[in-house]
């Protein structure tokens, strides 16, 4: 009894202060991609050449990049002759929207539940992770949202075990097909209205799996998205930064 | 009979040096090489002349240290080698599920990860019947943040007659995606075999890459790949006995070990800027650099680290509520474990003395040694307490290397593969044994690539130590295995 006293007091409190400071993230971290247009010669096409899942789109005005597909290896930003790509620290990269995640810098939108899905979900939301063909780090960081460091319960937000109890479904892997059936009848056995969050770049559009007969690149082959963090794995403060702005948490203006 | 080929540990051989033996030879070789305790690494078949199939053994002399391939052809059967030899149990039906080889007299032809029909777990299960008997079927969606994969527990009581696992949920078909590689996207699937072992599989895919291509890893980097392996062993285990200690109600450990596990992923977050470990390692060498700041910063926090995790795990070892719930729970005999050919912590925790880095020395443990850690009690206490001892003896080797750095480079320049040619690549991941088998064609591109995941091994542990134990123990004894789906479902 006295050795776990004297262990607790060791440990500290270890809760981190965000949203009340930002997080420090370590300077190799490899967070949202901002590519300088005016630095990308007519015709250019080696960044997309240099990413192996096709996230790379040259066009006129400079190449974009799809976070959706992207795994932040960091392959373009070398393959670049111009050092026009530099992926910066800016952790916020979720969306609600597809389309919004094609960017060359730009942090995605996030548009907040409507007023009435905000009085039900935004200060209790209990979500079902189903893992559908994830290599487990997604899984392992979405894990890390619970520990103490991060503590998401303080806002509300809580993994359940069973769907029945969930307001909505958090979604890793590609989707294999030997996962459609069971992740379908856990979208039928949550309770309406429910919400459905893809996390990474396998659930948004296979990652590195895109193209492959047994997955199906991503969830919205089966259900309708709300929410799409990116990364390979996202990173846990992508991850609850994106939650926060879908339940109108965070305060946008004082940021 | 034609003697095996014997190879170290990432020796490259021509595809013809391995000797096709008649279907008694090879059972006699293969069986006879169990028998005398050498284990089954691999057993897999390659495409052959004439729409013919090669059944390939690889078997691992842990004493001698080195590998021995034996082959023979196959057409559409061959005789099973299951009923004399368990190791190739799962083995043999993931040959009859890719290739419609039966091996004859298999006790247990199941599907390993799909069938073309049905769905993984869809199917017959072993029963036992009785007036009393029930059965529990558990996932693919479990109760937890974890991977999907199905338990059949037949009870009497709460008591476990059998456990039977069912898995295949997470394929994605990856082995088949590595054919006529490598190419950009070969790297990413290794990184991304079992996200949670990124240095440990892309470890074993280069050293099969640079052997294959006669590139020399610079001293300096193969430090820094050595440091991954050990940082990503230590998160893991530190998240274990974290889970461990919750899995028994023991909170204080479960959540200090399940912040402390966050910090470790950190320090390979210093090194590469992904908590995996993703992008760090490349061939030839790594993509970053050690420099003496971040190696000084590495070594500080990392003492800090331990001092934390030190406080928090000494409590599972001084709670008498905790060793209550570990001692005697979930046990494996030696025997057992021999006749599944266990890897990793699990069979280290029965005793067996097994470690690639010791065994089959590799890359910087081939300079520096890291002493195996063993137990011999078989049980959940014996699972975690190799892993805390694995931890400390881990974060000794970082510390030892971060601050002794040789100059020079980091990165050797590529080459291309040579034709018509194989290696077997064996690392530690802290699962247990990686195994990378690669065969290459005319032009150097893979004609195979076979990768076996510590997992495949041990899952029949899991259900074997279930066996005659109490249902209520299952969420621990899973734990103390801490196995992957995707890793084995590939």
């Amino acid at each position: 009894m006295f050795d776990i006293i004297r262990a607790r007091i060791k440990q500290g409190y270890r809760t981190m202060a965000y949203p009340r400071r930002e997080p420090e993230l370590l300077d190799r971290f490899r967070g949202l991609p901002r590519i300088d247009a005016a630095l990308c010669p007519r015709g250019c096409r080696e960044c997309k050449e240099g990413c192996p899942f096709g996230a790379l789109l040259p066009g006129d005005r400079g190449a974009r990049i799809d976070l959706g597909r992207c795994i932040f290896c960091g392959e373009c930003a070398r393959a670049c002759p111009k050092g026009a790509i530099v992926f910066t620290q800016e952790y916020r990269l979720a969306s609600t929207g597809r389309e919004s995640l094609v960017t060359a810098g730009m942090v995605p939108k996030v548009k907040a539940l409507d007023q009435r899905m905000q009085s039900i979900f935004g200060r209790s939301l209990r979500l079902r992770e189903v893992s559908a063909g994830g290599c487990n780090a997604c899984e392992a960081d979405v894990n890390v949202l619970s520990t103490l460091a991060y503590d998401m319960g303080r806002f509300g937000i809580q993994f359940v075990a069973s769907p029945r109890h969930a307001d909505g479904l958090l979604v890793t892997g590609p989707v294999t097909k030997n996962m459609r059936l069971a992740l379908q009848k856990t979208y039928d056995a949550v309770p309406g209205p429910k919400i459905v969050i893809a996390s990474g770049a396998c659930a948004i559009a296979g990652g590195p799996y895109a193209g492959h007969s047994e997955a199906s690149d991503g969830v919205t082959s089966l259900l309708p998205v709300d929410l799409f963090i990116p990364g390979c794995p996202p990173h846990p403060m992508t991850t609850l930064d994106g939650m926060l702005r879908l339940l109108a948490r965070l305060d946008e203006k004082a940021r | 009979m034609s003697a095996p080929l014997t190879l170290h540990n990432g020796e490259v051989a021509a595809e013809d040096e391995i000797p096709l033996l008649s279907a008694i030879d090879f059972r006699d070789a293969v069986t006879g090489a169990v028998a005398s305790g050498r284990r089954i690494c691999s057993l897999f078949c390659t495409p052959a002349d004439e729409g013919r199939l090669r059944l390939v053994a690889v078997i691992g002399d842990d004493a001698a240290g080195h590998l021995s391939l034996v082959a023979m052809t196959v057409e559409k059967s061959y005789p099973s080698l299951t009923p004399d030899c368990p190791q190739a149990h799962l083995f043999e039906r993931e040959i009859a599920e890719q290739w419609g080889v039966i091996p004859l007299g298999h006790p247990c032809l199941k599907p390993v990860r799909y069938s073309a029909a049905e769905l993984p777990a869809v199917g017959d299960f072993f029963r036992v019947e009785g007036d009393e008997v029930h059965e529990v079927a558990v996932g693919p969606v479990h109760a937890g943040v974890i991977e999907p994969g199905h338990f059949r527990f037949q009870c009497h009581g709460e008591d476990v007659m059998h456990l039977e696992i069912a898995l295949g949920f997470q394929h994605r078909g990856v082995e088949r995606a590595l054919i006529r590689g490598p190419n950009p996207r070969s790297a990413h699937y290794m990184e991304t075999l079992a996200g949670d072992t990124t240095a440990g599989h892309s470890f074993a895919y280069f050293r099969t890459v640079e052997s294959l291509a006669e590139i020399e890893v610079p001293i300096r980097a193969q430090v820094i790949r050595g440091i991954a392996l050990e940082l990503e062993r230590m998160a893991n285990h530190a998240g274990d006995l974290g889970a461990l200690a919750g899995d028994v109600g023991f909170l204080p450990t479960a959540s200090y070990c399940g912040r402390i596990r966050g910090d470790i992923l950190n320090l390979t977050a210093l090194l590469c800027g992904s908590r995996f470990g993703r992008g760090l390692l490349r061939l030839g060498g790594v993509h970053f650099d050690l420099d003496d700041e971040r190696a000084k910063q590495l070594v500080q926090r990392l003492a800090k680290t331990m001092e934390d995790l030190e406080s928090a795990v000494e409590l599972l070892w001084k709670s008498p509520s905790v060793l209550a719930r570990f001692e005697e729970t979930g046990e494996i005999s030696p025997e057992t474990c021999d006749a599944l050919g266990l890897v990793g912590p699990a069979a280290r925790a029965c005793g067996a003395e097994r470690d690639v880095r010791h065994d089959y020395p590799y890359g910087i443990y081939r300079f520096f040694n890291i002493p195996v850690s063993s137990w011999n009690s078989g049980d959940v206490f014996a699972r975690a307490f190799v892993r805390w001892l694995e931890i400390k003896r881990s974060a000794e080797f970082i510390q030892e290397q971060a601050q002794a750095l040789t100059g020079g480079s980091i990165c050797a320049d590529e080459r291309p593969l040579q034709p018509d040619s194989l290696v077997v690549s064996l690392v530690e991941g802290w699962r247990g044994e990686i195994c990378h088998v690669a065969f290459t064609d005319e032009q150097g591109r893979f004609s195979t690539y076979k990768v076996v995941d510590p997992s495949f091994h041990n899952w029949a542990g899991l259900a074997m130590s279930l066996r005659g134990g109490q249902i209520s123990d299952f969420p621990l004894c899973n734990k103390s295995f801490n196995l992957s789906y995707c890793g084995h479902d590939l």
